[in-house]
Formats: structure tokens, C-alpha cells, sequence
């Protein structure tokens, strides 16, 4: 057999209290694009920073060989000059620079000591044209959607000279079209003889791109398995991934009809003083006691706008239209005033505005509601510790100690304390905004079994999704979002992908 | 395991922590070297402890400000008027002291809400609208000693505050030449502190959480409470505890306790870590920002009183530069100017560092321009320690 383009070998890395890589070996060869699939917290971000220089040599043991040669990088500089190229969980643009900027950020074309602006377009323009991106290169980031940034991201990557291409989650944040675009990206990258590395949780995806998919759990190789015939299962791959055999996707439910509306919103609309223009447009929906809807709709429709105007309105729209609670008219000025009133918001973007990463898993769990776990003001550091493990165990957070600070948790683990953090609240209404991102199937199966015994508890839950079969899935109800409006309303006995992405498009 | 390795690993996963302890002791004893012992002798820390009070009031609101990502230049001109509007009303309008006091802190409160203002409800950046507070209130000090220049405080017990050293028992032969008031109360920090410290070891344990091994409490045990006996010893030997002493140690106690025990603490810390994110989890960060400049106000005003106390007199130039030896105090404790992370206490070991500089570098009779550079040194030294260490802790 050929030597393999990479070779890791025998690789451990520890961290205080975690083996987050346990002997790990990998083989990849050249020309393949080659899967990583574990569940959350198995070590697969690990190793590839491992791979990538950001834990530098020594700070791990074991080898790192590209083609057959032992490499030692001390800094992510090091990997990269030597042809390795990653593309993170969290995209690493700057938003305020232009797309040219972006793509030659840090390996800038000189004229002398004078960068070269002429040229920089140019060949921005040519690798805009390899990722087939239809932008001008002189578009601010910040005006590009997630999907766009992405292959903004991979031209940046590709415009050095990439041997590995590595991408971390790429699709988490990306809906179908722009995945499907994404993907297609990567079998041509292929052809031109890119060799990738794909992390993912969607197993589909997975499955429909890999030639080759490893295995990891708890930090250990499971297995590495050929997919490029067609043999590999979904099914099969979650056996190895958990350990056990997982049936369901989404667990079976009692619906249990109820005419008691908890939460009303009529005529509803929104006007974004930063943006200049209304988000959202008279909107009217309800939610039961002990149902789940689920909201619909494209990236940008204006969902998670929808959430945080009712959920307070931190960001200043101006509002006009009428919330009710339990028949009760309300009005919110702060998220504070929500929460009182029963209300919970998981937000999407956990590392933006959900937790605080400096701060250990305890303390993002209980600040919402410190209030349950102190007296006169005065915090209960013990019961504070009791209440986080207990959420530790029931929603099985993987770290060593809830005294861990949650920018040490991997990102799926980071993404149920977010979870743990609103349960604890006990509110009525619990909104959650794109929940299983980046979740692994077991722990998406743990999530949704959550829901459903939240709602038969008689909590009302509001889900907004950018993944169909989860609406699907779980819903009893689906609002569809598009462009600020409610554009549909469909139960979920005839809902169906099509419906929906008709309704969502129009 | 030894009881080396176990200093040893205890202190790599507290280095931060007790680096600045550890450089206290070393600033300390260089001094206490190079000066033939004057820097340790009762007087002279006596002294120092009285001249780091005023500045050890602001720090300690400093770190608030600071672990809300925000600044506030104006604490020193705004002590300095204060502290002037102080002299003004003993002198002038021969109010009493009892009156006073209040009605200065209560003034200083206004003042940072004043501040706040802008930062909380137009999103003016702090450093903006402190920096206009530095110029209005260096403006209104000069204005209201404009007519009188220097105003002298005959008041001796508004003195006191900055001068004076608590009661003693009377004598009665036993250690004649002891404070004996401060030794008891020196004794019962130190059986008070170790009696909180076993209590919280026991409860700790019911719950099966990690506690430092015996041997390092112990050790820990032992080295505070020789550390308080140390300084109770040499303060004894001199006047006692002094009255500055004592208003630092309740601010010092008050602001710890409210910071590290409070769900109000909480908060601040929820907003330095990450503003979105509390303000969605349901505080409100407006109002924390007027509580924090507001308590910042009111230490302004404590550190005018004492000030003007300590020279028993208000000056035109009171105040000048205090903002940024309470900045620094807190850089050099141990707060993050990237907000969220930072301790009082850490501040105040800060204070007494940069104090420490100055009082020693004086004893030693070097020139004023090599004090300055020295202390910009290990001002930067200090940070750098801070973040290697953060780093590595990661
Ligand atoms: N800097 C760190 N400090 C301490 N522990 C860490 C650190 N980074 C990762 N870990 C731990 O190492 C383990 C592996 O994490 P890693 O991020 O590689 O998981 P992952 O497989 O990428 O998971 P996910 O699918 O959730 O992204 C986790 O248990 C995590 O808590
Ligand atoms: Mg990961």
C-alpha cells in the first residue's frame, strides 16, 4: 500500500482532569475526503487542532506524518506552510473587511512592501469563481449570509496552497440548499485532487459524501469503515458512535390536544431602527399548553428576530401589536420582565449571547435564576453546586467538574448547558432556537426526549429549526416564517417538506 | 503524596492568585534590605498603610467599573472637589462633622449616577463621558477654592479620620508600650478567620467537594493568621490600628462579601464575562451600571474625606492623578481590562504594591523621575505575569 498522505499516530492529549485523545491513530490518503464522526465531547475538534498546530508539539504525544515525512509544528503558521488549511466550528472572518481582504488576510500579495490591490481582486475573483460564490469580492462580510461566508471561508483557505483541507461542522449552521451547495463544493474540490477532512454530525451527509469515515468515542479510534461503496448506514454508524443501539430519532408522544392558549401574539410587527427597515410584519400566532410548534423558514426570515422581540426586545425594535400570557395582555421592556413572567430563550448563538465562556458550567447554569439559590441576595454556593450537577446528569454534559469553564467544554457540550441554564428557569414557555445544533444523534435523542416530557409536564414550546425532519419530527404545529411574515400555518398531519419549503420560499 | 509536591502543585494552580502576594512580600523585603529596616519599622507602616488608604477606597470601586468593561476618570478630581466641599462645609457653614460625612458620600453617589448616565442610557463610552466628568470636576475644584486657595480644617475629629488611631484600654501596667486594643482585635481576625475557614472546609466535604489536603490547609492556616499577627504586632507597637485602617478594612469586607457571596456580584461578573448574554438571562445591565458608577461616586467621596483629612486641609490640586493610581492598583491586583475577571481584594494588595514602591523608593531618597519609571515597570510587569498566567491556565 502507498503511504498515506497523513498519518496520526498513537496521538494523546490531555487536558487537566480529560484524556480528550486516547492513542488515537488516523490514515488518510491523498485525494479522499475522509469523515470524522463521534458524538459531542469525543475529541474530534481535539484532534484536529492537534493536527493543525493550535496545541503545538510536545503539548501532545504521539506523531504526526505527512507523507511518510514526521512533522513537529509548534504553531499553527507551521501546518499551514505545510499545506494544512482549517476551517473552524466558528468561522474566523472579520466582518467589517471586504471578501478580497478576507481571503488574502494574513498571506497578503506584495508588491515589494506595498500590498497589491489590482491583483488581490483579481485573484479573488478567480477563487470566488473555483467556490462557485456569485459575490463581488469587494462585499463586506458582515452583508454576506452564514452559507456564503462558509465558501468565503474555504476560498480563503484554497487561495494557499492547500494539501488538507479540514472543515469543522461545516453544515451545522447552513440549511439544506447551501449544505447541498457546500457539499457539491467539496466532490468537485475532490476531482481537482483537494484531499478534505469533514467533520459533521449529519450522518447523511456524511454517508452521501465520505469515502472513508472514522470512528472516534470517549477519545479512541472505533473504527474506520469504506463508505465509498454505498455499504455504510446511517444506522451502523450511531451503533459505533454511542455504543448502543439507538431505534428512534425522534421519541414516540402522546399528543394531547389543548385549548388552553398560553401565549398569543397579535398583529405583531417590528421596525429595526439599526437596519432601517421593518423584520417583521403583523404577525399572529398562539401556542398551546403542552404543544410544540414549530417555526419554519430560511435563514434571515426572521425567526429568531420573532423570538427576541417577544422575549423582551433587548435589541430596541420598535414594537407594535399585542403579547398575551395565559389571556393576560403583558408588556416586556427587558428579557427580565419575560423570564418573570415564564417565559425561557435559548439563543442560537451560544458563544455570542448565550454563555459566558469565561465563567464555569455552575455559574451559566444558575445566573438566570440565581434568585432560586440564594437568600436574602446572598448566593448558596453549595446548593449552587447541587443544581448544576444534577443538570450535569440529566442532560449528561460531558466535563470533568461543574466547576470546568465552559470554553473547555466541546461544542456540543457547551450547547446543553445553554439547555440546563433555561430549564432551570422552570419557565412555561420555552423558546429554542436552532436547539440541536451541533448536537451529536445521541444527545439529540436525549434533547427531544426532554421536550416531549417537558410538554406533557404542560410546558409550551416554541422551536425554531432550520432542520425539516426536526420539524417534522417534533412538532404539533408548524408556523412558516418567510421575510417577516407568516407565511403558512400548517398542522403537522399535513405538513411535509415540500409544503413547507413552498411556503417558505414564497 | 510529599508535602513538597503538594506546595508545589498548589501553588502552579493558584500561581496568579498568590503571585501578588508573593510580590507584595518581595517589594517589602528588598525595601526592608535597602533601607537598614526604616521601611518595616512600626511607623513607617503605619504610615503607608494611612497613605494607601485614600487610593485604596478608589480601587476597590475601580475594580467594579473595570469587571463591567467600563473606566471612570473622574474619580480623582471628583475626590478632590468633594473633599474641598468638605472643608467648605465645616469651615464655612460650620456644619458638623456627623452631617457632613453623609452628606458628602450622598453627594459623591449623585455624582456617578450623574456619570452614568450617558454610559447607560446613550451608550456614550465610559472613558467619553469620565473624561468630561475629569474636566467639569477639576473645573468645579478649582472654582470653589478659587476665593480661599488652600482651606485649612481646625476639626479635629474630621482629622482623626485621616490621622487618628483607635482607643486603647486603659493601662493597667500589662504591656505598657502595646496597643492592646489592636492586639485583641488583631487576635480575633485571625481566630475569626480560621473558624470561617474550617466551617466552610466541613461543609464543603459534607458535599464531597475537593478541599485542599490537611497539610496545605494547615500551612495556609497558620501562614495567614502569622500574617495578621505579624502586622497587628508591629501596628501595636506603634499608635494601633488607625482610623484610615479601619474605614478600608469594612469598605474592603463590605465590597468582598457583596462580590464574591451576592447574587448582586453575580451580575456584575455575568456582565464583564459576556454583556449579551446577561442581559438576556434577565439583568439589567443599565441599572448595574448606574449601582456600580453610583458606588464609584461614593468612594470618590470617601477618598476626598480622607484625604483632606490626612492634610487637614482641602487644596486646589487635591485629587490630581488618583484615577490612574486606582487603575493601576487594579491592573497590578489582578483585574482584566477585558472585563469579567478581577477580585477587591486582589486590588487592594495592588494598592499596596504601588504604595509600597512609592514609600520605599522615598525612604531610599531616589529621584522622583526614576520613581515614576520604576513604578510604569512594574506596573507592565504585573499585567504581563497576569496574562502569561491566565494563559497557561486555559
Ligand atoms: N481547552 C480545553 N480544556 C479542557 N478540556 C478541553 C479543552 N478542549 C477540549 N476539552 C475536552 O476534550 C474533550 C474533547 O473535546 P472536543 O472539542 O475535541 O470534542 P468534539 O468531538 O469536537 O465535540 P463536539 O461534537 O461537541 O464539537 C471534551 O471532553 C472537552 O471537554
Ligand atoms: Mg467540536
Amino acid at each position: 500500500m502507498a503511504t498515506p498522505l497523513l498519518e496520526m499516530k498513537n496521538i494523546t492529549k490531555e487536558f487537566p482532569g480529560v484524556k480528550a485523545l486516547n492513542d488515537v491513530s488516523f490514515q488518510v490518503t491523498e485525494g479522499e475526503i475522509h469523515c470524522l464522526v463521534g458524538e459531542n465531547g469525543a475529541g474530534k475538534s481535539t484532534l484536529m487542532k492537534v493536527l493543525s498546530g493550535v496545541y503545538p508539539y510536545g503539548d501532545y504525544t504521539g506523531d504526526i506524518l505527512l507523507s511518510g515525512v514526521a512533522q513537529k509544528f509548534s504553531h499553527i503558521k507551521d501546518s499551514e506552510q505545510a499545506g494544512i488549511a482549517i476551517i473552524y466550528q466558528e468561522l474566523a472572518l472579520i466582518p467589517e473587511m471586504t471578501v478580497y481582504e478576507n481571503i488574502f488576510l494574513g498571506h497578503e500579495i506584495k508588491n515589494g512592501t506595498i500590498v497589491d490591490w489590482n491583483e488581490t481582486v483579481q485573484r479573488a475573483g478567480q477563487m470566488l469563481k473555483t467556490v462557485k460564490l456569485d459575490t463581488n469580492p469587494a462585499t463586506l462580510i458582515k452583508d454576506l449570509g452564514v452559507g456564503k461566508r462558509q465558501l468565503v471561508e474555504i476560498a480563503k483557505a484554497l487561495s494557499r496552497d492547500v494539501k488538507i483541507l479540514i472543515l469543522d461542522e461545516p453544515t451545522a449552521a447552513l440549511n439544506e440548499d447551501d449544505s447541498t451547495n457546500l457539499l457539491n463544493l467539496l466532490l468537485d474540490l475532490k476531482k481537482q485532487g483537494v484531499t478534505c477532512i469533514l467533520i459533521s454530525h449529519k450522518l447523511k451527509e456524511v454517508i452521501q459524501v465520505a469515502d472513508t469515515i472514522t470512528v472516534l468515542r470517549d477519545g479512541q479510534t472505533i473504527c474506520t469503515l469504506d463508505a465509498s461503496r454505498g455499504q455504510v448506514t446511517e444506522y451502523m454508524l450511531i451503533k459505533y458512535m454511542v455504543g448502543r443501539e439507538i431505534d428512534n430519532i425522534y421519541p414516540t408522544r402522546q399528543r394531547q390536544p389543548s385549548t388552553q392558549i398560553t401565549l398569543e401574539v397579535k398583529n405583531w410587527s417590528a421596525y429595526d431602527p439599526n437596519l432601517g427597515r421593518m423584520v417583521l410584519k403583523d404577525i399572529n400566532l398562539n401556542v398551546k399548553r403542552g404543544e410544540i410548534i414549530g417555526l419554519a423558514g430560511l435563514m434571515g426570515s426572521g425567526r429568531t428576530e420573532l423570538a427576541l422581540s417577544m422575549f423582551g426586545n433587548p435589541v430596541g425594535y420598535q414594537i407594535t401589536g399585542e403579547i398575551q400570557l395565559k389571556g393576560a395582555k403583558k408588556q416586556f421592556n427587558r428579557p427580565r420582565d419575560a423570564i418573570r413572567a415564564g417565559m425561557a430563550y435559548v439563543t442560537e448563538d451560544r458563544k455570542g449571547d448565550g454563555l459566558i465562556l469565561i465563567q464555569d458550567v455552575k455559574q451559566n447554569i444558575t445566573l438566570a435564576n440565581l434568585a432560586e439559590i440564594s437568600i436574602r441576595g446572598v448566593v448558596d454556593n453549595n446548593a449552587e453546586v447541587k443544581v448544576a450537577n444534577d443538570y450535569k446528569e440529566s442532560l449528561n454534559i460531558k466535563t470533568p467538574s461543574v466547576e470546568q469553564k465552559v470554553s473547555n467544554l466541546s461544542g456540543g457540550n457547551q450547547q446543553k448547558v445553554c439547555l440546563g441554564k433555561w430549564l432551570f428557569v422552570k419557565p412555561d414557555i420555552l423558546i429554542l432556537d436552532e436547539p440541536t445544533r451541533g448536537i451529536d444523534v445521541g444527545a439529540k435523542y436525549e434533547i427531544y426526549t426532554i421536550m416531549t416530557r417537558l410538554v406533557q409536564q404542560g410546558m409550551s414550546i416554541i422551536m425554531i429549526s432550520s432542520e425539516l425532519p426536526e420539524i417534522l419530527g417534533m412538532s404539533d404545529r408548524i408556523y412558516i416564517v418567510s421575510s417577516g411574515k407568516i407565511s403558512g400555518e400548517l398542522p403537522i398531519e399535513e405538513a411535509t417538506q415540500e409544503k413547507i419549503m413552498h411556503l417558505a420560499t414564497n | 503524596m510529599s508535602f513538597f509536591q503538594n506546595a508545589q502543585k498548589v501553588l502552579k494552580q493558584n500561581i496568579r492568585e498568590y503571585g501578588m502576594y508573593i510580590a507584595l512580600f518581595v517589594i517589602m523585603a528588598i525595601f526592608t534590605a535597602t533601607t537598614d529596616g526604616v521601611f518595616i519599622s512600626p511607623r513607617n507602616i503605619s504610615n503607608l498603610i494611612n497613605q494607601t488608604g485614600y487610593i485604596a477606597v478608589l480601587a476597590v470601586g475601580m475594580t467594579l467599573v473595570i469587571v463591567i468593561r467600563h473606566i471612570d476618570l473622574s474619580v480623582g478630581f471628583l475626590a478632590g472637589f468633594l473633599g474641598a466641599v468638605a472643608a467648605i462645609a465645616l469651615v464655612f457653614w460650620k456644619l458638623p462633622v456627623y452631617i457632613v460625612i453623609p452628606l458628602v458620600l450622598f453627594l459623591g453617589a449623585l455624582a456617578g449616577l450623574v456619570i452614568a448616565f450617558p454610559i447607560a442610557q446613550l451608550k456614550i463610552p465610559s472613558f467619553v463621558a469620565s473624561l468630561a466628568g475629569w474636566l467639569i470636576y477639576r473645573g468645579a475644584l478649582l472654582l470653589v477654592t478659587a476665593g480661599t486657595g488652600t482651606i485649612i480644617i481646625p476639626d479635629d475629629t474630621f482629622n482623626a479620620l485621616g490621622n487618628g488611631y483607635i482607643p486603647d484600654f486603659p493601662d493597667i501596667g500589662f504591656l505598657p508600650d502595646v496597643h492592646k486594643l489592636t492586639l485583641v482585635l488583631g487576635l480575633l481576625a485571625a481566630i475569626f478567620f480560621i473558624v470561617g475557614e474550617l466551617n466552610s472546609r466541613k461543609k464543603k466535604q459534607a458535599y464531597n467537594f475537593e478541599v485542599l489536603p490537611m497539610d496545605m490547609f494547615v500551612l495556609k492556616l497558620i501562614l495567614t493568621s502569622g500574617l495578621i499577627g505579624a502586622i497587628t504586632w508591629v501596628l501595636a507597637g506603634y499608635n494601633g490600628l488607625s482610623w484610615t485602617a479601619v474605614i478600608v478594612l469594612i469598605v474592603v469586607a463590605v465590597y468582598h462579601f457583596i462580590t464574591t457571596q451576592m447574587v448582586f456580584g453575580r451580575h456584575i461578573y455575568a456582565i464583564g464575562g459576556n454583556p449579551e448574554a446577561a442581559e438576556l438571562s434577565g439583568i439589567d445591565v443599565k441599572k448595574m451600571i448606574y449601582v456600580v458608577f453610583g458606588s464609584m461616586g461614593m468612594l470618590s467621596a470617601l477618598s476626598g474625606i480622607l484625604f483632606a483629612s490626612r492634610l487637614q486641609s482641602a487644596t486646589t490640586t487635591a485629587g490630581t492623578l488618583f484615577e490612574m493610581d486606582a487603575i493601576a492598583a487594579a491592573y497590578v491586583g489582578g483585574v482584566s481590562a477585558a472585563g469579567g475577571v478581577g477580585k477587591v481584594t486582589g486590588s487592594i494588595i495592588g494598592a499596596l504594591v504601588m504604595m509600597s514602591l512609592t514609600s520605599g523608593m522615598n525612604l531610599m531618597g531616589i529621584d522622583i523621575s526614576a520613581q515614576y519609571i520604576v513604578r510604569g515597570a512594574v506596573l507592565v510587569a504585573a499585567v504581563i505575569f497576569d496574562v502569561a498566567t491566565r494563559n497557561r491556565g486555559k
